[in-house]
C-alpha cells in the first residue's frame, strides 16, 4: 500500500507532460464523484443512526427531521446502558460468540488442515458437506431445534441452544478460509519442524497456527461477527435475558405504544460500533478472507 | 498429547482385529490422521444441520409435533399450506425480492468494483467504508432504515417526499409493494458491499497481460470488458450469485422489521406459524420451511448445471 501511493505522484507528473494541458480530465473527475457517492452511500445510514441518537425527546419527533442535531444529549444512552436488561444482552452476544469462535476455530483448523495438507479418501465429500451447510435456510433448521431444545434435551433459552446452531453455520466459513491459509504456506517450514521430532498436531498447533496467525485472526472476527449479527436462533431458542442476544433485545426494545427511537438508535450504534471499529482496521484481511473461498476455490 | 494417544489407540485396534487391509486402503501416506481430523467437523454438520433438515421432513407429516400425543398425517400440512393464497403470496413476494435484490446487487457490485480497481489515494478507506454496512447486524439495519422510511420524521420519506415520488406525510411502507421495494433498498445497501469485494478480488486476479495484448489488438475498453473482463470473473461470479440467491431466498429479519405481518416472505410465514399462533399451526410452519429448503436445493442444483455449462 505505501509503496503504491509513493508511486503515484510520478505517474501524476507524467500526465500533463503527454497531453500537454489537455483540458479537465472528466474522466477523473466522474470516477471520484462516483466514488464519493458509493462512500456517501455506505455511511449515511451510520450517520443519520448516530444523529437520531443524539437527539433529544422533543427533536426526535420533530418533522421534518433535523439533518444535524440541534441538541446534543446523551441520555439514550444513558437509558440504555441504565437498563439491565440491555447490559445483560450485551454480555449474552459477548459470551455467545467468544464461546462459538473458539470451538468453531478449534474444529475448523483441525478439518482445514487434513483438507491443506494430507491425503485421504473422501476429500471431496468433506468440502461438500461443508458447502452444502449454505444451502439450508437457518428457518429450516430452527423448528426441529426448538422441538429437540425443549424436549429431549433441554437446553432452550441457555447459551448452549445458541451456540450449537451457530457453530454449525461458521464452520464452513473457517473451514474454507483456514484451509486456503494452510495451502499458501510453504511445506518445508513443517517438515522442518516434523524433523526436529515434533509430531504432526504438534507441528500443527505450535508452527503452522503461529504462522498463519493473521488467517486464524481474521477467520475469529469473521466467525465473531457472523454470530454477533445472529437474529433467527437468538429469537426463537431463546425467550428473555437469560440468554438472550443483543440483536435480539434491541427488536424487543419496541414499546406496547410510541418506539422510542432515541434508544433504538442509540442501541444501534452501541452494537454496531465495535464492528465498524474492528472493520476499518481490520478491513484488507476480512477482504482477503471473505474472498479467499470464492476465488480459489 | 492428549490428540496423538487417541489417534494411535484406534490404529493399533484395527490391526488387533486382523484387518490391515482396511486401514492400508485408508491411508494414503498420513495413516488415519486426516479421518480424525476431519471428524469432528463431519459430526457437528450432520448433528447439526444434517439431522434437523432430515427431522423437519419428519415433523412436517405429523398433526402437532409439540404435543405428546402427534399422530402421522401425512401430507395433509402441504395440502393446507398450498391451498392458503397468503402461503402462494409468500413464494411471490420471496421470489420477487430475491430476483431484483441479487441482480441489483450483481450489477452495482460489478459498477462499484471496476470503479474502485486500480490504485488511487484514499483507496484502503473507501474499501473499508464500504464494508461498513456488512458488518451491521442484518436486523439492526433493518432497525435503522425503519427509523429512516418513518412518514413523519424518516430522512428516506422526507426526502422521497420532497421529489414527489411519495405524496406528503406518506411512506414507503403503507403499502405491500412500498414494502418490497423498502426491503429491497436495504438489503441492497447491505449486501452490494460484500458483492463489489467479491468481484474486486476476482477481477485482480485477471492477469494484465491480457488487457494489454488486447490494447495491441486495437479493441476498445467496453470490447474488453466483455471479452476478457466478464468471462474471466465467470467463476466468482456464479459463486458469489448462488450464495446471494440463497440467503435471499431465506430472508427473514428484513420483513420480521420492515413489515410487520402485512407482507411476508416464506421464512417470516414460517416463523410466524411456528412460533406467533396456536400449537396447532407448528406443523404448517416447519412444511413452509421445508418447501423454502426444497426451493433452495432446486436453485442450486440449477446453478451446479450453470457452472458445468460455463467451465466448458
Amino acid at each position: 500500500m505505501v509503496a503504491r501511493q509513493q508511486a503515484l505522484p510520478a505517474v501524476r507528473e507524467r500526465v500533463p507532460t503527454a497531453r500537454s494541458r489537455n483540458a479537465i480530465p472528466w474522466g477523473k473527475i466522474i470516477r471520484y464523484l462516483a466514488v464519493a457517492f458509493v462512500v456517501f452511500i455506505s455511511l449515511a445510514p451510520l450517520y443519520w443512526t448516530f444523529a437520531t441518537s443524539v437527539k433529544s425527546g422533543v427533536e426526535l419527533n420533530v418533522s421534518p427531521p433535523t439533518l444535524i442535531p440541534h441538541t446534543f444529549s446523551l441520555e439514550n444512552y444513558v437509558s440504555d446502558l441504565s437498563s439491565n436488561t440491555f447490559i445483560r444482552d450485551l454480555i449474552n452476544s459477548t459470551i455467545i460468540a467468544a464461546i462459538t469462535t473458539v470451538l468453531a476455530l478449534f474444529v475448523g483448523i483441525l478439518c482445514a488442515y487434513a483438507i491443506a495438507r494430507t491425503k485421504f479418501h473422501g476429500k471431496s465429500f468433506v468440502l461438500g458437506i461443508t458447502l452444502s451447510v449454505q444451502m439450508i435456510p437457518f428457518i429450516a433448521m430452527v423448528g426441529p431445534l426448538f422441538v429437540f431444545f425443549t424436549g429431549p434435551l433441554p437446553i432452550y433459552n441457555t447459551y448452549a441452544a445458541l451456540v450449537i446452531p451457530d457453530l454449525v453455520v461458521t464452520l464452513p466459513i473457517t473451514v474454507w478460509f483456514m484451509t486456503s491459509f494452510f495451502r499458501d504456506l510453504p511445506p518445508d517450514l513443517e517438515e522442518a519442524a516434523r524433523v526436529d521430532g515434533a509430531s504432526r498436531m504438534r507441528a500443527l498447533w505450535e508452527v503452522i497456527v503461529p504462522l498463519t496467525a493473521p488467517g486464524v485472526f481474521a477467520a475469529a472476527i469473521l466467525t465473531f461477527i457472523a454470530v454477533w449479527n445472529d437474529f433467527i436462533f437468538g429469537l426463537t431458542l431463546t425467550t428473555d435475558e437469560h440468554a438472550q442476544p443483543v440483536t435480539v433485545g434491541v427488536t424487543r426494545f419496541a414499546g406496547e405504544h410510541t418506539i422510542p427511537w432515541g434508544e433504538i438508535a442509540a442501541a444501534a450504534v452501541i452494537v454496531t460500533i465495535p464492528l465498524v471499529i474492528v472493520v476499518l482496521f481490520l478491513q484488507k484481511r476480512i477482504v482477503s478472507g471473505l474472498t479467499a473461498g470464492a476465488v480459489k476455490g | 498429547m492428549a490428540t496423538q494417544a487417541q489417534v494411535q489407540a484406534p490404529v493399533q485396534a484395527v490391526k488387533a482385529s486382523g484387518k490391515p487391509s482396511l486401514r492400508e486402503r485408508l491411508d494414503l501416506g498420513n495413516g488415519l490422521l486426516p479421518y480424525f481430523l476431519v471428524l469432528p467437523t463431519i459430526v457437528v454438520i450432520l448433528a447439526v444441520a444434517a439431522y434437523p433438515i432430515l427431522n423437519s421432513f419428519w415433523l412436517s407429516l405429523l398433526n402437532n409435533p409439540l404435543s405428546p400425543s402427534a399422530s402421522f398425517t401425512g401430507l395433509t400440512n402441504y395440502s393446507q399450506l398450498f391451498a392458503d393464497s397468503t402461503f402462494r403470496g409468500t413464494i411471490g413476494v420471496t421470489f420477487v425480492f430475491t430476483a431484483i435484490s441479487v441482480a441489483l446487487e450483481t450489477v452495482l457490485g460489478l459498477g462499484i468494483a471496476l470503479l474502485i480497481n486500480g490504485t488511487f489515494p484514499g483507496r484502503g478507506l473507501v474499501r473499508a467504508s464500504i464494508l461498513v454496512p456488512w458488518a451491521f447486524p442484518t436486523v439492526i439495519s433493518a432497525d435503522i432504515w425503519l427509523l429512516m422510511y418513518n412518514d413523519r420524521t424518516g430522512v428516506v420519506s422526507y426526502i422521497l417526499q420532497q421529489i414527489h415520488i411519495l405524496a406528503p406525510g406518506a411512506t414507503l411502507l403503507q403499502t405491500n409493494s412500498g414494502i418490497i421495494i423498502a426491503a429491497i433498498i436495504t438489503d441492497v445497501w447491505k449486501t452490494t458491499p460484500f458483492m463489489a469485494l467479491l468481484i474486486l478480488a476476482g477481477l485482480q486476479v485477471i492477469p494484465n497481460e491480457l488487457y494489454e495484448a488486447a490494447s495491441v489488438d486495437g479493441s476498445s475498453r467496453w470490447q474488453q470488458f466483455w471479452t476478457i473482463t466478464l468471462p474471466m470473473l465467470s467463476g466468482p461470479l456464479v459463486i458469489a450469485l448462488l450464495f446471494r440467491t440463497l440467503a435471499s431466498l431465506g430472508v427473514f429479519d428484513l420483513f420480521y422489521v420492515l413489515a410487520g405481518n402485512q407482507v411476508q416472505s416464506i421464512a417470516s410465514y414460517s416463523y410466524n406459524y411456528m412460533f406467533t399462533r396456536s400449537t396447532f399451526d407448528f406443523a404448517s410452519g416447519v412444511s413452509a420451511s421445508v418447501v423454502l429448503f426444497l426451493i433452495g436445493l432446486i436453485v442450486s442444483l440449477g446453478f451446479v448445471m450453470l457452472m458445468r455449462v460455463t467451465r466448458r
